[in-house]
C-alpha cells in the first residue's frame, strides 16, 4: 500500500457503496482527496421494454431506503405519460403517503445514520458511533420512542401503500386503493403523534448540538462551508414542496436565479463524467462545468434540506414555519452555505412532514371512493418531479404507443448534490488532516462531510445521463484549436 | 462471548437493510443476542476490520444484493472464509433479483447508455501519480450462491420482519435446519390471500388486463379478474401484502422448493388459464402482457435456467 494514501472503504452510514481515497504530499498535508462511487446497476438500460405501469415498482428498487420517493417520482411521470390527472382523494392519499414516508426516512438518518456523529461525538470510537450508541447515550426509553414510531409510521405505509419498502400504490392516473373512514382515523392518531415526535427531535438537535459551541463552531466552520447556488421544490407562494410545484434556484447570494417547470429540467441541468466515479456530477447549464470550483460563476448546485430551506421562503405550516425562520435567525441568514446545518434543516422538514401529514389526514376529501382516472391517450413521454428526502428526484420516461419503454432518463437526487459533495469530502480532507496525523475519528469527521447530505450512492449509479451537450474541439495538425463545437440536448450543433 | 454476526450488501439497493431495522423494538433483542461485527450502512466497522478476523470467526454473514461487479465478488469471498453460516438474504442474493435484469443487455450497452457522450470511468485512472481504480463491472448478473457456498436462504423483495423473525429463531434453535433450505413457508401464495376464496375451481379467462387499465375490485382474485398476479407460483411468506393494496403478485418471493425454474413456472399456471385452442385468439390474450421475460423473470432471470440473454 502506498504510504502517502489513506483509503477509507467502505464509507459507512449511508446508503449505497462508495470509498474515499486521500493522497498525502511529502510533508503529510493533503494533496487530493477522492470521493468514490464504485457501484453501477444500470437500470436506465434494463427499463427499456418493460411496460411503463411497472416502472413504479421496478424503478423503486434502485434504493429500498427511499423507494417511496422513486415510486412516488415514477407514479408522476406515468400521469405525464398518459395525460391522466388524478382525482382529488388520489392526489391527497399520495401526498399522505408521501409526507409519511419523509417523517420516517428523516427520523431513520437523523437517528441511525447522521445522528450517532454528533450524540455520540464526531471522534468518538468507532464501535460505539451508531444508533446502538445513540440509544445509549439518549437513553433506551428515547430509542424505544423512536423505534416505535417508526414502526408506526410504517405500518401506516403498509395498509395504504401495500408494503413500506417498495410500495405498489403509485397507477397513472391515481392510487391502487381508496382509503377507509377508520384509515383516516389511524392517520390522524399517528400524525398527531408525528408532530410531537419531530418537535421531540428538534429539542433533541437543540440540545445536543445547539448547546454545545463546539459542535456551533463545527457546523460554522470553514472545512465544511461551500458557497454554491441550490434548488429545490415550491408551491406557489415559494414554499418548500415535497410532492409538486416549481424548481426554483437561489444563487450564492441568494437572490432567485432560476425557475422552471420540471418538465424543463434538461435545459436547466447538465451532467458530467469523471473518469474515477460511476457517479456522474450535475451542474447548472447556464452557467457550465467550471470544475470543482465553488461561488457565482461555478455551475455547481446543491439540493435536499439545506438546500430546500435556502430555495424557498418559507414552510407551509406553521410550527415548522416558526422552525425555519429560527434555523436561518440562528446561521446568519439566507442562504446557509454550512453542509452540517443540513441536519438541522432536516429536522424542520420533519415537522413540516409531521403537520402536512396531519392536515391530509383531516381532510375529508382523503376518503372518497373515486381513485382511479383511466388513462385512455396514447403514450409517449412524461416528466414526473418531487422532491425525495435526500434532494429532486427526476423521472423521465418515453414509450412506443402501446406504452413499452423506449428511453428513460433519471437524475437523481445525490446526483445534484455529487459535485458539492466530492467538494466537501475534499476540503474537510484538506483542513483537518495536517502533518499526515490521521487518528481514526479525524476520518470520522471527513466522511462527516457527504454523511450531513445523507446520500444514496445507490441511487446516485442507477441513473440515466440527461442529454448531455457533446463538445467537439476541432484542431489543426499541429493540435492547435481551430473550432468548438457544441452539441445542444435538443440535438441543435452550435459553434463557439 | 456473544455470537459474531455480519451484514452486507452487495448489487442490491438497501431494502434488505432496512428490512432488519423493521425488526423495530426485536432489533434491540438482536442486539443484546449477537455482536454485529460488520454493517456498513449503520456501523462504522471497515473491510480492513473484517480482514483482520480469524476464518470462521463470525457464526453467520447476511448477504444480501447479486453479484454485479469484482468488490461484491470480493467481499462476497471474503464474508464466505470468515463465516460459519451464509445467508443469502433477500430475493436478490437468492435469485439475482430485479438488477438481474440486467442480463437481458450486457456491460457494453450499459456504458454505451450511461456514459454517452464519449468519458467513461475506468478500472484504473491515473492523474498526477495519483492511481484511483473502480471495480470491474461485469457482463452478467449471478445470485450469491453462483460465486460461494450457500448455507441458507431467506427470500423476498424485501423479506418481511415476520420471515426474518422466523428464519433468525430457525438459526439460533437446537437444530439447525437442512443446508439449502429456503426459510419460508413452502407454499403457494394464494395460500396466505385474503382473496383465495374468491378464486374459480377451474378458472379460465377470455382475456388478461394491464393494471393500469381496470379499476381492480378489492376482494375478488386478482387473476380471476385478468390481471397477471402470480400468486399461484409464488412461494408464500409475504401474508400476500401486494394483493392486500390491490395490486397483483409479482413473485418477489421466488418459487417453492418443487420448482426448478421460477419464470417458467409462472408462465405455464399463467397460460394454463387461457381459454382457448386458437392460436390466433391465444395471441391476442397474450398481447396484455407484453414483456413476459420481465413479469416472469422480473426477479430471478440471472437463477433461471437460461441465465441471460444471449451474447451478441
Amino acid at each position: 500500500m502506498d504510504s502517502r494514501r489513506i483509503t477509507i472503504e467502505p464509507i459507512t452510514r449511508l446508503e449505497g457503496h462508495g470509498k474515499i481515497e486521500i493522497f498525502l504530499d511529502g510533508q503529510g498535508e493533503v494533496e487530493r482527496a477522492y470521493f468514490q462511487v464504485p457501484e453501477l446497476r444500470g437500470f436506465e438500460k434494463f427499463a427499456q421494454g418493460r411496460p411503463a405501469e411497472d416502472m413504479p415498482q421496478i424503478t423503486s428498487r434502485i434504493c429500498g431506503v427511499c423507494p417511496t420517493a422513486h415510486h412516488m417520482a415514477s407514479t408522476k411521470a406515468l400521469d405525464a405519460l398518459y395525460q391522466v390527472t388524478p382525482p382529488p382523494a388520489a392526489r391527497k392519499i399520495r401526498e399522505l403517503i408521501y409526507s409519511t414516508f419523509y417523517v420516517e426516512d428523516h427520523a431513520l438518518h437523523f437517528y441511525f445514520l447522521g445522528g450517532p456523529d454528533f450524540v455520540v461525538g464526531p471522534q468518538a470510537p468507532a464501535a460505539e458511533r451508531n444508533v446502538l450508541g445513540v440509544i445509549a447515550k439518549v437513553g433506551i426509553e428515547t430509542g424505544q420512542k423512536v423505534i416505535a414510531m417508526r414502526r408506526r409510521l410504517r405500518e401506516l405505509m403498509v395498509l395504504a401503500g401495500g408494503k413500506a419498502a417498495h410500495p405498489v400504490f403509485g397507477l397513472p392516473g391515481g392510487v391502487a386503493k381508496p382509503l377507509t373512514a377508520e384509515d383516516a382515523a389511524r392517520f390522524r392518531e399517528v400524525a398527531s403523534e408525528a408532530v410531537d415526535f419531530a418537535r421531540f427531535t428538534l429539542g433533541i438537535f437543540e440540545k445536543v448540538v445547539l448547546q454545545n459551541s463546539e459542535y456551533v463552531d463545527l457546523i460554522l466552520s470553514d472545512a465544511y462551508t461551500h458557497r454554491t447556488y441550490y434548488m429545490g421544490m415550491v408551491d406557489e407562494k415559494n414554499q418548500v414542496n415535497f410532492y409538486d410545484g416549481m424548481l426554483r434556484v437561489v444563487a450564492p447570494d441568494g437572490h432567485e436565479w432560476a425557475k422552471f417547470r420540471p418538465d424543463q429540467y434538461l435545459d436547466h441541468i447538465g451532467e458530467r463524467v469523471e473518469p474515477w466515479s460511476y457517479m456522474k456530477f450535475c451542474y447548472l447549464k447556464g452557467l457550465g462545468w467550471k470544475g470543482f470550483s465553488e461561488g457565482e460563476d461555478s455551475g455547481i448546485y446543491c439540493v435536499a434540506p439545506l438546500a430546500r430551506l435556502n430555495a424557498a421562503d418559507g414552510m407551509a405550516t406553521p410550527q415548522a414555519h416558526e422552525a425555519y425562520l429560527k434555523y436561518h435567525a440562528t446561521l446568519g441568514g439566507r442562504p446557509v452555505h454550512h453542509t452540517l446545518a443540513n441536519h438541522w434543516a432536516r429536522v424542520v422538514e420533519m415537522l413540516y412532514a409531521a403537520e402536512r401529514m396531519l392536515e391530509l389526514a383531516h381532510d375529508p376529501e382523503l376518503i372518497e371512493p373515486d381513485v382511479r382516472a383511466l388513462p385512455t391517450a396514447v403514450p409517449r413521454e412524461g416528466v414526473g418531479v418531487v422532491e425525495a428526502p435526500r434532494g429532486t428526484l427526476f423521472h423521465h420516461y418515453k414509450t412506443d404507443e402501446r406504452g413499452i419503454i423506449t428511453g428513460a432518463n433519471l437524475i437523481v437526487a445525490t446526483q445534484n448534490n455529487a459535485a458539492r459533495i466530492a467538494m466537501g469530502v475534499e476540503k474537510a480532507a484538506k483542513k483537518l488532516i495536517t502533518g499526515g496525523q490521521v487518528p481514526e475519528g479525524l476520518l470520522n469527521m471527513v466522511e462527516m462531510a457527504f454523511r450531513a447530505y445523507d446520500p444514496c450512492l445507490g441511487c446516485a449509479t442507477h441513473a440515466l445521463p440527461g442529454s448531455m451537450p457533446l463538445l467537439v474541439q476541432v484542431r489543426d495538425p499541429h493540435g492547435a484549436p481551430l473550432a468548438l463545437l457544441r452539441r445542444d440536448s435538443d440535438g441543435s450543433v452550435h459553434r463557439g | 462471548m456473544k455470537p459474531k454476526v455480519a451484514f452486507y450488501w452487495c448489487a442490491s439497493c438497501g431494502g434488505c437493510e432496512e428490512a432488519v431495522v423493521d425488526l423495530d423494538e426485536k432489533i434491540l433483542d438482536v442486539a443484546n443476542a449477537v455482536d454485529i461485527v460488520f454493517w456498513p450502512v449503520a456501523l462504522d466497522f471497515k473491510e480492513h476490520h473484517v480482514e483482520a478476523m480469524p476464518d470462521g470467526s463470525i457464526l453467520a454473514s447476511f448477504i444480501n444484493g447479486a453479484i454485479r461487479n469484482s468488490d461484491q465478488l470480493k467481499m462476497a469471498k471474503l464474508l464466505r472464509a470468515k463465516s460459519q453460516v451464509v445467508v443469502a438474504f433477500g430475493v436478490c442474493a437468492q435469485l439475482g433479483g430485479i438488477p438481474g435484469l440486467a442480463n437481458l443487455t450486457d456491460a457494453k450497452s450499459i456504458f454505451a447508455e450511461v456514459f454517452k457522450d464519449g468519458v467513461a470511468p475506468e478500472r484504473l485512472y491515473r492523474n498526477n501519480g495519483h492511481t484511483l481504480s473502480l471495480p470491474e463491472f461485469f457482463d452478467t448478473v449471478v445470485a450469491l450462491d453462483r460465486v460461494i457456498d450457500v448455507d441458507y436462504y431467506v427470500p423476498g423483495c424485501p423479506p418481511t420482519p415476520k420471515i426474518i423473525g422466523d428464519a433468525l429463531g430457525a438459526l439460533l434453535g437446537s437444530e439447525l435446519p437442512p443446508k439449502g433450505t429456503v426459510l419460508a413457508p413452502d407454499q403457494a401464495l394464494c395460500e396466505q390471500c385474503p382473496r383465495k376464496d374468491t378464486r374459480p375451481e377451474k378458472l379460465l379467462l377470455k382475456e388478461f388486463k394491464r393494471v393500469h387499465q381496470v379499476v381492480a375490485d378489492q376482494q375478488t382474485c386478482l387473476l380471476a379478474q385478468g390481471l397477471a398476479c402470480l400468486g399461484p407460483g409464488t412461494r408464500a411468506g409475504c401474508e400476500a401484502l401486494c394483493p392486500r393494496g390491490n395490486m397483483p403478485c409479482t413473485g418477489c418471493f421466488g418459487p417453492t422448493s418443487r420448482v426448478r425454474d421460477f419464470g417458467a413456472k409462472a408462465l405455464s399456471a399463467l397460460a394454463s388459464v387461457i381459454d382457448s385452442d386458437d392460436e390466433v385468439e391465444i395471441a391476442r390474450v397474450l398481447e396484455a402482457i407484453p414483456d413476459p421475460a420481465g413479469l416472469f423473470y422480473r426477479y430471478s432471470l440471472p437463477s433461471s435456467l437460461l441465465g441471460r440473454r444471449r451474447m451478441e
